[in-house]
């Protein structure tokens, strides 16, 4: 089994997605580990919001669009060998927003009037799916500097996995709308004279809209994209390019789940609608796995021997002489949790190996990860999901 | 800290990281307060069908249906709330006739985030006022609602519209939201975390944002999956020395082969509890709100059984 190799040697990018509480973030930049230790080059991980431990232990400080390499000494210490160099990067929404404003807006007078609107601020700061946008953005604009061999990035938590995929396409028709043209209509064509051509399919919806939320919120509104329009084309033609760069040969998509019912519907989910709009789905990852031996029969009537049996095993313990079992109770005590406590995690363990049989593929490379009974929360940790990630 | 009342609110919210079991809590919340009498609407946010999946019934819409004796479930869908918000509040006669309203309340949504949140928060306060008026007979409404990402948005949604729109009927219709949502008597914030890392730092930067962005009441943390504390101190030295090769060979003797699969299992049992243990106590630090454990459930299958076991640890911490 080769886990993830061959598909990280043949691929620039590749994008994590999956519900939320997975260990996405743990996955995708325990892949960038594995990747930079195995295949060598320069490998950046593009993670959106990691736990504060795991943004320490990579060497990201603080917020900012900065790249920073992950020092080579912290391989070593994990017992890795980097053949490459390995960076990461934070997403940074609000200064992404602003620096795609500053290149496309035709002067800077106009860039700040966008950068000063409230509802510009508004826009980047609260709507949800403009950080799905932003990251494949910054994924295109990174790609674009030619500085790595592969890119692994980590995707925002979808409230829908469709918004994700189509947050570039929904950019550009937001942009080039029609209602877009209808909205900012009486304001281009100057004020109260033109509000009285308005054609008629649209008068009321301005009326309603009037009535509603009253004349100099729309105008706001209008303003706004008045001046958005201007970068209008530039915007779209982007939009439109890193769309072009999701479904390229080189991209690809990793799904990551856990075998719970509902991340594993979700993850199922994003690898139909993967499939269905053409991108490539690289792999499966199985998250947080329990182990296999909860799912033996010889454990399992171990289990049920020492319950049943505790009584006289507690005597024949307790007569051993040792110090810690001389209480016969304690003993018998201890050996029925044991038992207990082995045969409720085999509940757990049957329901994951029942849905992963129920599972319908759709990609090739399937790859588990255990659950580990510590936090993956230092580069030795992403090194350990690194190993089964890249089996050796 | 006392328990809190949760069931004798008319309006509770439940919030948390993806992944921590929300919506399960939420409905075992919603049958809590039916079995104890309550005539409850659970409304869910994000329509993705799963507060029905916990009562095992089919997917519901906009119009509320009782999938369980006494809890109805009601799917928002802003597109229906925004039409009848304009049918029972501005009398406008003619919305069958406003042509692509979908669309155009898609792009004012896009183009002034709040207005899709207002639409969500407002049917929600909407069908509260009602029954506190004595309208609708509602004793109880569950929110199954955003996540901590976004949930402060939802909540801080009418003052967020105040902010931008200067006159008009909708600024006057936020001011009657605000006033339910910040009534202690009427509403709690309730945040889902489980003893993890992630779901335990989220809940606290919640908690403090929260308390500087909003003046929504809170109600309890609920803490989810809490795993079994096995052994006792003097209970573990006795299955540390299980490990010994003399105890080890009498229990294989009489357990066979699979007596280490038992031993080990017991050690992933402890670890995974001492690992969430530590989040734990950070969170009891962190955050001065009541409290309430759910254990881990080691069921077979998710549905009604479990927001039953649930529904019934809530009802044991809340003292009911």
């Amino acid at each position: 089994m080769t886990g993830l190799e061959s598909l990280f040697a043949a691929k620039e990018i590749v994008v994590f997605c999956g519900s939320g509480g997975v260990g996405k973030t743990s996955v995708a930049a325990a892949a960038a580990l594995g990747a930079t230790a195995r295949l060598g080059g320069k490998v950046l991980v593009l993670t959106i919001d990691p736990a504060r431990r795991l943004a320490d232990a990579l060497g990201l400080e603080g917020i900012g669009n900065v790249e920073r390499r992950v020092p080579p000494e912290a391989f070593l210490a994990a017992g890795l060998e980097p053949r490459g160099e390995c960076y990461a990067a934070m997403l940074d929404t609000k200064q992404s927003w602003d620096a795609l404003v500053m290149r496309h807006a035709p002067d800077e007078e106009t860039a700040y009037r966008i950068l000063d609107n409230r509802l510009y601020h508004n826009l980047t700061a609260r709507f949800v799916q403009s950080h799905d946008y932003i990251a494949m953005e910054r994924l295109f604009e990174i790609h674009e500097t030619g500085r790595y061999d592969l890119i692994v990035i980590d995707t925002p938590p979808t409230r829908n996995a469709l918004d994700f995929f189509d947050a570039p396409s929904r950019m550009a028709d937001f942009f080039s709308g029609r209602l877009l043209r209808w909205l900012t209509m009486p304001y281009r064509m100057g004020g109260r004279r033109g509000a009285r051509v308005l054609n008629m399919a649209s008068r009321p919806f301005y009326q309603m809209a009037d009535r509603l939320l009253g004349s100099q919120f729309l105008q706001d509104i209008a303003e706004f994209f008045l001046n958005f329009q201007a970068m209008y084309d530039g915007f779209v033609e982007r939009a439109r390019a890193v769309e072009r760069l999701l479904h390229d040969k080189r991209t690809t998509f990793a799904v990551v789940t856990t075998l719970e019912e509902s991340p594993l519907r979700e993850g199922e989910l994003f690898c139909e609608e993967l499939v269905k709009r053409r991108f490539h789905l690289g792999a499966l990852v199985l998250n947080k796995v329990l182990p296999p031996y909860l799912l033996s029969v010889e454990g399992d009537q171990a289990a049920t021997t020492l319950c049943t049996r505790a009584a006289d095993l507690g005597g024949a313990l307790a007569a051993m002489g040792v110090d810690a079992l001389a209480d016969p109770n304690r003993d018998a005590r201890v050996l029925v949790t044991m038992g207990e406590s082995f045969r409720n995690f085999s509940v757990v363990a049957r329901r994951e190996s029942e849905l992963r049989s129920e599972l319908v593929g759709g990609s090739e490379v399937v790859v588990d990860v255990p659950a580990f009974t510590s936090d993956i929360a230092d580069v030795e940790g992403l090194a350990r999901v690194a190993a089964f990630l890249f089996p050796a | 800290m006392r328990a809190p009342d949760l069931l004798g609110r008319r309006l509770l919210f439940f919030t948390g990281k993806g992944g921590v079991g929300k919506s399960t809590v939420a409905a075992a919340t919603a049958l809590l307060a039916a079995d104890h009498g309550r005539r409850v609407l659970v409304v869910e946010v994000d329509a993705k069908g799963s507060i029905a999946e916990r009562f095992e019934a089919d997917a519901v819409g906009f119009t509320p249906r009782e999938v369980h004796p006494g809890v109805f479930v009601l799917s928002m869908d802003t597109e229906a709330s925004l039409k009848e918000y304009l049918k029972l509040n501005l009398r406008v006669p003619i919305v069958g006739r406003i042509g692509p309203l979908g669309k155009a309340l898609e792009f004012v949504a896009t183009a002034a985030p709040g207005v899709k949140e207002v639409l969500t928060i407002g049917k929600v306060c909407w069908e509260v006022r009602e029954s506190i008026e004595g309208r609708a007979d509602w004793d109880l409404v569950v929110v199954d609602a955003a996540a901590t990402g976004h949930v402060i948005a939802q909540l801080g949604a009418p003052d967020a519209i105040r902010e931008m729109v200067s006159v008009g009927p909708v600024r006057a219709q936020t001011e009657w939201m605000t006033d339910l949502l910040v009534d202690p008597a009427v509403t709690a914030l309730n945040v889902v975390a489980t003893p993890e890392e992630m779901p335990v730092a989220e809940t606290i930067e919640l908690v403090e944002r929260a308390r500087e962005e909003l003046d929504v009441p809170f109600g309890a943390v609920i803490v989810n999956r809490v795993l079994p504390e096995l052994f006792t101190h003097a209970d573990e030295a006795a299955f540390e020395a299980f490990h010994e090769p003399a105890p080890e060979a009498v229990l294989r003797e009489a357990a066979g082969a699979g007596v280490s699969a038992v031993l080990d299992g017991a050690r992933l049992a402890v670890s995974l509890r001492r690992t969430r243990a530590v989040h734990l106590s950070w969170l009891r630090e962190s955050v001065d709100l009541p409290m309430l454990y759910v254990p881990y459930l080691f069921s077979r299958s998710h549905g009604l059984r479990e927001t039953r076991m649930v529904a019934e640890a809530l009802g044991e911490e809340l003292g009911l």
